[in-house]
């Protein structure tokens, strides 16, 4: 008797959109869980660095206020609306969980599509090749233009020009990595995998980079402000970035496959057996 | 009784989903993204809710997250 094992994809439309839903959902829960690590990061190594900017801001403030004073002019403090122990505890862990739980979401259903149009057939290595693209487009490209700054870097009357232009900037970078991704497939049938992807990514590089000679610059760095300060804060900005784009890559994929494998048991990357008995 | 290992081709590759099936959770990406920009630009550049409140709470992780602020 010879049983060749297959994986029999699910292959009607009520189970592919249970499958999304599946997807979806996993993906949500990756991304709680790269929430709790990356504001576990954050609250050690960024949120020092918060505070140091903030004590620098309240210097300068201070001193600009005792100048006004001796001209004779007072300066109105403004209100705390919420205070700087809610701003670094609570706030910080909203804001880090939601933008990770909805980045796992989007993940999902980029993966939903990538599934199975890519040349790999193994989960894991579709996840962590859809988290290198990701961090690439959406965070280190727009970054390398427009740096993340801690508080006391930017003026307050140019954020809406600086928001107009760093989104401007991510998305250029996004649309540019799925045209990327297209010429890829594309060039694959032609040239082998090695020169497609070498090929897309100059035409993908191409992009950002005229994209990024064309916009204007931003410097609103107080000349006096920490050098050092400025780089551990946009380092640790990146390390943020780094652990929740991994924990996204390997677990969505490490799930993925141990779900699938439970389900079909099927291992990927394994080679299929042939029983002779 | 032998075991043999063939070829890693003769795997069958999981069958890509149809976009006529992704699409309707798509609904669900949108609603991503409008989390996002409370995290990113609410109270920043635009507003929805007026004050400042949410900018205010989530203010560390703006910064941290690479999004302009102030």
């Amino acid at each position: 008797m010879t049983v060749v094992i297959f994986w029999v994809f699910p292959a009607t439309d009520m189970e592919n959109r249970m499958m999304v839903r599946t997807l979806l959902i996993r993906g949500m829960l990756v991304g709680f869980l790269a929430g709790i690590l990356v504001f576990s990061f954050a609250k050690v190594f960024g949120e020092p660095q918060v505070d140091h900017a903030i004590a620098f801001e309240s210097a300068m403030d201070e001193a600009k206020a005792k100048a006004d004073l001796e001209r004779g002019i007072h300066d109105v403090e403004e209100p705390e609306l919420v205070s700087r122990k809610l701003q670094a505890s609570y706030g910080l862990l909203t804001g880090v969980m939601v933008y990770s739980t909805a980045f796992g979401g989007l993940f999902a259903l980029v993966f939903s599509y990538a599934n199975g149009r890519m040349r790999s057939t193994d989960p894991r290595v579709v996840s962590v090749l859809l988290a290198i693209t990701g961090i690439i487009a959406v965070y280190v490209v727009p970054s390398i233009k427009y740096p993340a700054n801690p508080p006391s870097v930017g003026n307050p009357d140019t954020i809406g020009m600086r928001t107009e232009l760093y989104f401007i900037m991510m998305l250029v970078s996004l649309l540019g990595m799925i045209v990327a991704t297209m010429l890829q497939g594309r060039l694959r049938q032609q040239y082998n995998t090695w020169t497609a992807t070498y090929l897309a990514g100059a035409c993908y590089i191409l992009i950002v980079f005229t994209t990024g000679e064309l916009l204007p610059a931003v410097n609103e760095v107080p000349s006096n402000f920490p050098a050092d300060l400025l780089w551990n804060f946009r380092i640790d900005s990146l390390g943020m970035q780094i652990i929740m784009w991994a924990t996204l890559g390997l677990g969505f994929g490490a799930f993925t496959e141990y779900a699938n494998r439970n389900r079909f048991g099927y291992r990927s990357g394994a080679k299929a057996q042939l029983h002779v008995h | 009784m032998s075991d043999t290992a063939i070829g890693s081709h003769a795997i069958p590759s999981p069958a890509p989903i149809p976009v006529r099936e992704i699409a309707p959770w798509l609904i669900f990406g949108l609603l991503m993204l409008l989390a996002l920009y409370f995290v990113g630009a609410e109270e920043g550049a635009t507003s929805i809710i007026p004050g400042m409140y949410v900018h205010e709470w989530v203010h560390d992780s703006r910064h941290l997250l690479g999004f302009p602020c102030h």
